[in-house]
């Protein structure tokens, strides 16, 4: 039986983890590697690092980082962050990246997606939505595609917008709800019922999750495939094991923690 | 002393080379072997080769059309895996490149090494996503080295996956275990000395490398 997947996510800049991640036994928590290893044995089921680093010269620096995690833990890595030619695909592929998100360069122009899943298969193309509320009370549910980290509304819907990239050839959709993020008051989960209903390929949760029950409702309300979050691992709220154990218990099929 | 013959793995333009790569030469010092992984495009190289690892990430016409692209690599392939019987795993792609036919984007001819086609995934409940992606049990059909001493079934390790196609085997003895996903995917295929899995062990963590060390190992 497929197993529900859980991920950790880590933001990297400049080759560095920017939140903070407290484990036991790491030597070094500012490097992305040290934290791949850490998730690794603590039974995550992927992992994704996502760039936020600004400059075109830090890139070999992210390509370093993949390449060093992928030589380390063998489990899959999907990697996003500023990916926006078919030449920045390839790059991370073949540093050990099993996954690309792209996101901004997909809103600029949607044959991007057509032209990655041509080249690369479908089920390494992953497009990230980053998407708010932009209805008001008492009217139907309406989300819109934002991007620069929610500042700039596109005017696009997030619906028709994940049904048009998936029809591109997107392979999975990975969906933050801005509204969330970071409040730690669970995903948003109209929304992500409204997108995993709308698309045949699996949609990851993200943005918001402040306790193991979210991620529950993730799953279960919102139709997930899979569920990421940061801070609540990152902080050491909670572990891997606990997230699964969790889900587990609410009758979610998920891997046995490796130990 | 003449070094052993490299374990080689198949550059033609597709897949994960260095995970894949990094993943063998892993299993080989957990495993205590000697053996060394090299990556090469050379068919002669191939064709001296101890065992030979296919990868494969993409599509199958992109994927088909890459090998045939690197000249005398199918035939120094056919020779020494058909003709000297060097033991031979396909990951993925390069496990569906076996069967006889690939269904994706129109009809591709494959190696032709495990009859049958490979075809898109047809779960009963249309509800389930494809790409089928991320963690499953195997459900071994019969006895193989590759599965040797690892624990399989509900309770045993998972394997990773994402795919959209999978090998539709013609002889069931192909089959060597297969996975549920409403309705059986198969996972892993093999005859004689040849053998591939339709997850990727160089991203499947314990069982993975177990997997492969058993490959290593493997003396068919």
């Amino acid at each position: 039986m497929l197993k529900v997947r859980v991920i950790p996510c880590l933001d990297v800049k400049d080759g560095r983890v920017v939140k903070g991640v407290k484990f036991v036994d790491l030597r070094d928590a500012g490097d992305p590697v040290e934290a791949a290893k850490a998730y690794d044995a603590a039974g995550a089921d992927e992992l994704c690092f996502l760039d936020i680093t600004a400059s075109v010269e830090a890139r070999s620096t992210l390509i370093d980082v993949v390449s060093r995690t992928a030589e380390q833990c063998f489990m899959p890595l999907t990697v996003g962050g500023g990916v926006r030619t078919v030449e920045d695909i390839r790059a991370l592929l073949n540093a050990g990246a099993d996954k690309v998100s792209i996101n901004t360069a997909a809103v600029n122009r949607r044959d991007f997606v057509r032209e990655a899943a041509e080249k690369f298969g479908e089920q390494c193309i992953v497009v990230a939505i980053d998407a708010k509320k932009v209805s008001s009370d008492g009217e139907p549910d309406r989300w819109e595609i934002f991007t620069h980290g929610g500042r700039n509304r596109t005017g696009i819907d997030a619906v028709d917008y994940a049904r048009e990239v998936v029809a591109l050839g997107a392979g999975e959709i990975l969906l933050t709800s801005m509204d969330r993020d970071g409040t730690g008051e669970g995903f948003d989960l109209a929304l992500t019922r409204a997108i995993s209903d709308a698309v045949s390929v699996p949609v990851i949760a993200s943005g918001g999750v402040g306790t193991l029950d979210h991620l529950v409702d993730g799953i279960r309300e919102g139709g997930a495939s899979a569920v990421l979050a940061a801070s609540i691992f990152h902080f050491g709220t909670f572990t891997i094991g606990a997230a699964k154990q969790r889900l587990a218990q609410a009758g979610l099929p998920v891997r046995a923690t490796e130990t | 002393m003449i070094p052993p013959a490299p374990v080689v793995l198949i550059d033609y333009g597709s897949g994960n080379l260095h995970s894949a790569g990094k993943a063998l030469e892993r299993a080989a010092r957990d495993g205590g072997s000697n053996k060394t992984v090299l990556v090469t495009a050379d068919p002669e190289v191939v064709r001296r080769a101890d065992r030979i690892v296919l990868p494969g990430v993409g599509a199958y016409a992109d994927c088909r059309r890459g090998l045939d692209a690197v000249p005398g690599m199918v035939e120094a392939l056919t020779e020494a895996v058909l003709e000297k019987g060097r033991p031979f795993l396909g990951i993925c792609v390069g496990l569906q490149l076996m069967a006889s036919r690939g269904h994706e984007h129109g009809v591709t001819q494959g190696l032709g090494w495990i009859e049958g086609d490979v075809v898109k995934i047809t779960p009963s409940d249309p509800a389930l996503k494809i790409p089928h992606m991320g963690w499953n049990s195997l459900d071994p059909a019969r006895a193989h080295p590759i599965l040797d001493g690892i624990p399989t079934g509900p309770d045993g390790l998972d394997a990773y996956f994402v795919h959209s196609y999978h090998l539709a085997a013609a002889r069931p003895q192909d089959v060597i275990a297969t996975s549920d996903y409403a309705g059986k995917i198969t996972a892993v295929v093999g005859r004689d000395n040849i053998a591939g899995t339709q997850f990727h062990p160089e991203k499947s963590q314990r069982l993975g490398l177990a997997l492969l060390a058993n490959f290593l190992k493997w003396a068919p």
